[in-house]
């Protein structure tokens, strides 16, 4: 007789789980019927749009929007300053119009009179110089043990070194934004967020009406990464405009605003001196490292370096920069990225230094990996090395070919913790068979209705058509944001928890009816229930015992049953080409060994692995956020000059998911962080095989590259 | 303020009249005038291609062309590329290849894909990633697109031709 307990099927038993299926609400999405937040237009909708700072610091002596009130078309003005406020930097928002069309709104803002009082602004935030100069920094702490001075003396190589990642925006392809609706006291706000159930107090508060009378709606999300979880000021001034105007109003960011104000990833520079003994163990790590989240200071978290070693004695300090530049957000695994690409550049440095092959060196070092993976890192390189070829394809750092073009490898490994997040949900057993389920989430692309249908279906036997997954609205029951890869485990959790729970009490029924001696002998699948492999009735003749009301149970989660884990870990290896006469590097083969427990959809983990490759890519070659020294000015604030690869600048990308049984045991764990935190570090890595030379700062721009080469320090 | 136009067009098929100013582009047009908005607004620049559609057969990005260039033209949109029983087979290959994620550059990239292939029944993996060179994805991973548009290829390839 088998025990009540929640668990995920046997592996050799699934139908569903682990396959390559195809993601639910992609039919709406490629005929363009799936409506994001910025297609709502409902009758009347008015358009709002924003006039920003040009200064990057200043205070304001007059705003006067008299004229604009009075341009055609116009129906609400906001006011996100007043006089004598400061202005913090460009792009900072200050005043909102809305109007009956969008080019009215356009045409009202340029009659609004701003003022400016000018002050002094720094932007310069790889110089901790100037920054010092300018009175900009501020400590943020220092993390140490065992004794760095002792091990630099008696280590058999030392190493120093100078690294860096510039600031990125999060660059959402569909930018931060609401339609906001009244329909008398309440309000429906459809949202571009990463966070349903979490925003409609946010609304609520600053508007003062409870929140029971917002509901904010999430159906599709055009990217987020992290930067989607608050309603925001604008979102505000939309409901605000919207009840002024006594007009539904849509206001969405355009492309420079959303990419000056609607999140950045912070910059990290570190110099670092790093030892090893003779046999190629890491015994010393010092580091003190800068870079800027913004006007508040903040950066990369000094906790977390070196990243993720743990070396036995190691000191790590930080400061802050207070910059006249929008402010940070989580950025996709936070700030993992950076500590990977300021960790394992220098790390690779010294097994050049100590003639080591970098994945011999990367090995030797596994032992001080965090969280006990050694093992599993071991065989996902030895995976990797396989794919990429790197027994034939290496070659000491320098030796990357006589021509100008060089050929490279580099390697990087990441973790990341996870978990499940909280989740609430309801599943409803209709009488004739349909299942279907409410939970306050949101599917922001990683593919959350799919796998809550597979874990459905999987769970009662059914064809994923027999399950309808109902997300996106915060009046359906609580589930917790999408951010830090927490979403697959709590969603999945919950759902099979409601699921078997369900489907026991549908056994206890068919038992009775059926007069089986014991409902737990009993299975769901192919659309039957069964005892061992007789039929005993079909999946609708059960259902139909529930009589006229359907059967809800209620999910919860997170819960340490087993069903969820935590803690992650991948390996990366890249193959790449540099012209040390142009700069350009171009990417030949990138290959992502990554594990993350039970895997529910093989082509969704795909999908996201090498969509995070693609991330990586870009910040480790292209894309930067670039401020102007002289004027404060984010300079390259559009998609001409903020350069994101196209389809055309990536070589081939593999994805393999490590999911021997032990990992598969694990339970399910989120995968949308890890893969993009070690690209940085791997093509870093791979250039400096290939052409000898460390190109300090990603990304690796022609001109950066080029500088390296001619020995000009960052 | 210039008087707004009446432009005649075909759109998907169906001969549609609208009402714009000599100012409003045609992405304006299609989301907010006739609530055609699988045509998505990346950039209002022409660098993301999420806007493009198809004008006279050629994709073209819907925000650098004004509504009232469209006179007489023959329009095609996302909301037009699926037969009325199931899906055209580039947007089929899409979603078999998972070459969709957060889907709102996916409308762009199969005008592109449905103009490319009406020239070239069978491109290479190079003819592809250099015709969409001018559509942007943010969280795809290009090489999805790139395997959907040659699976695409050879499934309308295989298919016998018309009688």
């Amino acid at each position: 007789m088998a025990e009540r307990k929640f668990a995920w099927p046997a592996r050799a038993e699934n139908t569903l789980i682990g396959k390559d299926i195809p993601r639910l609400d992609g039919v709406a999405k490629a005929s363009g019927q799936a409506k994001y937040t910025a297609d709502i237009n409902t009758a009347g909708t008015l358009f709002a749009k924003l006039l920003t700072s040009t200064l990057a610091a200043g205070k304001i002596k007059k705003i006067d929007v008299d004229a604009a009130k009075k341009m055609p078309g116009v129906k609400a003005v906001h006011l996100f300053k007043k006089v004598g406020d400061d202005v913090r930097w460009e792009g900072e928002l200050i005043v909102a119009i809305a109007a009956e069309r969008a080019e009215q709104a356009d045409d009202a803002l340029k009659q609004v009179q701003v003022e400016y009082e000018v002050q002094p602004f720094f932007v310069d935030e790889a110089n901790i110089v100037r920054a010092a100069q300018a009175d900009r920094t501020k400590g943020l702490g220092k993390n140490a043990k065992g004794d760095v001075e002792a091990a630099l003396k008696t280590a058999a190589v030392v190493h120093r070194g100078y690294y860096g990642v510039a600031t990125i925006s999060h660059m959402c392809l569909e930018p931060h934004g609401s339609h906001c609706e009244w329909k008398g006291d309440d309000l429906d706000v459809h949202l571009s967020t990463q966070n349903v159930s979490g925003t409609a107090g946010q609304f609520a508060e600053p508007l003062g009406i409870d929140a029971a009378n917002v509901t904010v709606t999430s159906d599709y999300e055009g990217g987020g990464f992290g930067s989607k979880f608050q309603a925001d000021e604008w979102g505000v001034a939309c409901a605000k405009m919207a009840k002024e105007a006594g007009k539904p109003v849509r206001l969405m960011l355009d492309r420079a605003t959303e990419l000056k104000v609607g999140g950045t990833r912070p910059s990290g520079y570190v110099d670092v001196t790093i030892a090893a003994n003779a046999d190629g163990e890491v015994v010393a790590w010092d580091s003190i490292h800068w870079g800027t989240a913004g006007f508040g200071g903040g950066g990369v978290d000094v906790n977390q370096l070196p990243y993720p070693f743990d070396f036995p004695n190691r000191s790590a300090a930080q400061i802050g920069i207070s910059c006249n530049s929008g402010p940070n957000r989580a950025w996709r695994a936070p700030p993992h990225p950076q500590l990977c690409a300021m960790t394992q550049t220098a790390m690779d440095d010294l097994a050049a230094k100590l003639k080591m092959g970098s994945y011999e060196f990367f090995k030797k070092n596994l032992k001080h990996t965090l969280q006990n993976k050694a093992d599993v890192y071991a065989a996902e390189m030895e995976i990797a090395a396989k794919a990429i070829d790197w027994k034939a394809k290496w070659h000491p750092h320098g030796e990357g070919g006589k021509g100008p073009v060089k050929r490279g490898l580099g390697m990087a490994l990441h973790r990341w913790g996870g978990g499940a997040g909280p989740c609430t949900c309801t599943i409803k057993v209709h009488p004739d068979g349909s299942v279907e389920s409410f939970l306050g989430s949101q599917d922001i692309g990683t593919g959350t209705r799919t796998v809550i249908a597979i874990t459905l279906a999987e769970t009662f036997g059914l064809p994923l058509a027999g399950v309808k997954v109902n997300l996106g609205s915060s009046k359906y029951p609580p589930s917790g944001a999408s951010g830090g890869s927490i979403t697959v485990g709590g969603v999945c959790g919950a759902h099979r928890r409601a699921g078997q729970t369900a489907l026991w009490q549908i056994f206890d029924k068919v038992a009775e009816k059926y007069k089986i001696e014991s409902a737990d002998s009993l299975v769901a699948k192919g659309g039957d229930i069964l005892k061992g492999k007789e039929k005993v009735c079909t999946w609708k003749q059960a259902c139909s015992l529930l009589g006229q009301m359907p059967l809800e149970v209620k999910g919860e989660g997170p819960k340490k049953d087993g069903l969820t884990a935590d803690q992650v870990g991948g390996v990366q290896m890249v193959d790449l080409s540099v012209d040390t006469e142009t700069g350009l590097v171009r990417i030949h083969k990138f290959v992502c060994v990554q594990d993350c427990g039970l895997i529910l959809d093989e082509l969704t983990a795909r999908s996201q692995v090498l969509g995070a490759l693609i991330m990586g890519i870009a910040y480790s070659l292209s894309e930067e956020r670039i401020m102007d020294n002289k004027t404060g000015r984010y300079i390259n604030a559009d998609l001409q000059n903020y350069k994101l690869p196209r389809i055309g600048d990536v070589g081939e990308l593999v994805a393999i998911m490590y999911q021997p049984d032990s990992e598969y045991d694990r339970g399910v764990v989120g995968l949308g962080e890890p893969p993009v935190i070690a690209p940085g570090a791997a093509i870093s890595n791979a250039v400096a095989n290939a052409t000898g030379v460390r190109v300090p700062v990603l990304p690796f721009t022609p001109k950066r590259v080029l500088d390296a080469l001619k020995g000009v320090h960052a | 303020m210039a008087k707004r136009r009446v432009v005649t067009t075909t759109i998907n098929g169906r001969q549609t009249e609208f009402l714009c100013e000599p100012r409003q582009t045609l992405l304006e047009v299609l989301r907010d005038t006739l609530d055609l908005t699988g045509a998505k607004e990346g950039c209002a620049n022409g660098n993301c291609g999420a806007c493009t559609v198809l004008m006279n057969g050629r994709p073209v990005d819907s925000c650098l062309v004004l509504g009232v260039e469209t006179e007489g033209a023959v329009l095609e949109t996302i909301e037009g590329v699926a037969p009325v029983d199931g899906l055209d087979p580039i947007q089929q290959a899409f979603l078999e290849n998972a070459a969709l994620q957060c889907g709102i550059c996916t409308p762009g990239f199969i005008m592109s894909c449905k103009s490319l292939l009406a020239e070239n029944s069978d491109p290479t993996e190079n003819d592809i990633r250099f015709y969409l060179a001018g559509n942007l994805c943010r969280c795809t991973g290009y090489d999805k697109i790139v395997r959907a548009v040659l699976d695409a290829a050879k499934k309308r390839n295989a298919e016998p031709a018309p009688a």
